[in-house]
């Protein structure tokens, strides 16, 4: 059973809409950080950087990428191949906003603030996601800023396909 | 994405897939070391033992600053100042030791083969830190890793082994990785310390005009001259070896082309290379230490997350 969660123009305007968002909170982005989730979070992030890059001068925007591998709390059940961590400026005192595709049980996103802030100490942070699974964490997370808020049983999956990658633009629940 | 093995007693056992696996974690591993945290918590649960029954300042604290940037606990264990100088066996020592709950062993001993002997007797992951004359594999990855970084690629790379084969661990592991990863090794040296079969065992060229492996190689690999190995005079002097094999700036002056130096440390300096070449614009030799700390990293990391 395939349900389609977001359209490729859902896709298109939840981006556009998280971006405006962000802006809003965040105007002018000066002491704001986007800190982009390896593997599949770079998808969504690229796309809303992309979005902010017309709101804002582009040399404004500060950008990095997290990969949170080597802080899973599972890595003894399966080893997961580590993806580049590319934070090129200081998060010290900035705003930092994570992005992501899917927020589930929040695990993922507790690692992401512990190697956060190995790389300093944020004013703040904040969690914006494409697609939130609610009702399922394990852990006291939320998001800030969601796409589309879902309800689903844990054993289906929701699966968020991108153009560079298959070739569509959708998000389906399995 | 796993290891293949359950060990890394050498880096004959290891597939190009498990080398290339090492490597890029290492790459990521590089980054974390860059971080102002240098340091993950992904071995907060593991123990690991270092049991150096030889001699080391490079590697041991390589591994030892690899285990706590990695979050483990860590023991270490000096042969001369512990119950080895009793009489007791090396399989008793580690057996003891791990009744007290240690999970890894690092270890470097003069036997060759005695991490392969104690991987069959015990159920901990072993890592070979250098056995004997045999291999040492995390010195072989490191320096894999750094010619990688200096020149971007393995395949096609050419690279010569300069010095004291006969005695070196290090060459051997070299030698294996090398054509593993499709790089060209050629081998040079006194034909004294060079072992007579080597072509036929290995797929290497071998040389004894070391000007001639510089003219043809990317990248240099020059070893130190294990004085202590040596029961019987292999060459006359060290001022000879010097003149002979040695490597200066004048002969890498002479060569048309740039090449790569590297050295596994301790540098025997003014005798297998001089200071200026060692302290110079073509060496990565401080490199090669920094990276060991990474590549050690990525060893462990993917040894300790092999077992449920």
């Amino acid at each position: 059973m395939l349900k389609a969660i977001l359209t490729e123009q859902q896709v298109a305007l939840s981006i556009k809409r998280l971006a405006h968002q962000v802006m809003e909170n965040h105007l002018q982005l000066q002491d704001t950080v986007i800190i982009g989730m390896q593997p599949r979070g770079i998808y969504v992030s690229d796309r809303i950087v992309d979005e902010l890059k017309q709101l804002v001068a582009p040399a404004k925007i500060k950008y990095g990428k997290l990969d949170i591998t080597f802080y899973r709390d599972d890595v003894r059940k399966e080893l997961k191949l580590a993806n580049k961590t590319d934070i090129s400026f200081s998060i010290e005192n900035k705003q930092v906003v994570i992005i992501d595709d899917v927020l589930w049980t929040g695990r993922t996103i507790r690692a992401a603030l512990d190697a956060l802030l190995d790389f300093g100490r944020p004013k703040k942070v904040e969690l914006c996601v494409l697609v939130d699974r609610r009702f399922s964490r394990e852990l006291p997370i939320q998001a800030d800023y969601v796409g589309r808020a879902i309800d689903t049983f844990p054993q289906q999956k929701v699966i968020v396909k991108w153009k560079e990658k298959d070739g569509i633009d959708e998000v389906v629940l399995v | 994405m796993a290891l293949s093995t359950q060990h890394l007693l050498g880096i004959k056992d290891l597939k190009p897939e498990d080398i290339q696996l090492i490597l890029s974690t290492a790459q990521q591993f590089k980054e974390v070391l860059q971080r102002p945290v240098k340091k993950v918590p992904s071995l907060r649960d593991v123990t690991i033992v270092n049991l150096f029954f030889e001699n080391s300042t490079r590697t041991r604290m390589s591994f030892e600053l690899a285990e706590r940037r990695l979050s483990a606990d860590t023991l270490n264990f000096t042969a001369s100042a512990s119950s080895v100088a009793k009489g007791e066996t090396l399989l008793d020592t580690v057996n003891n030791i791990l009744s007290m709950k240690v999970d890894m062993v690092v270890m470097r001993h003069s036997a060759s083969g005695a991490p392969h002997f104690l991987a069959k007797h015990i159920p901990a992951a072993i890592v070979n830190a250098g056995d004997g004359i045999n291999e040492h594999p995390t010195q072989a990855l490191l320096d894999a890793f750094s010619m990688q970084e200096r020149t971007g690629k393995l395949e096609g790379l050419k690279v010569a082994i300069i010095g004291d084969i006969m005695h070196s661990r290090v060459a051997l592991s070299n030698i294996y990785l090398l054509g593993k990863m499709g790089a060209e090794v050629m081998i040079a040296g006194p034909p004294t310390l060079i072992p007579k079969y080597i072509t036929e065992a290995l797929d290497v060229r071998v040389t004894y005009n070391v000007k001639e492996a510089l003219q043809w190689c990317d990248v240099a690999n020059v070893l130190r001259i294990q004085l202590e190995r040596q029961n019987q005079p292999l060459f006359s002097s060290l001022r000879e070896y010097n003149l002979a094999y040695g490597i200066s700036r004048r002969l890498l002056e002479s060569l048309d082309k740039e090449i790569v130096i590297m050295h596994p440390g301790p540098i025997n300096r003014g005798v297998e290379l001089d200071s200026d070449v060692a302290d110079g614009p073509h060496s990565i030799i401080l490199h090669q230490v920094e990276n060991g700390v990474a590549v050690r990293m990525a060893v462990l990391y993917l040894l300790a997350n092999r077992e449920n």
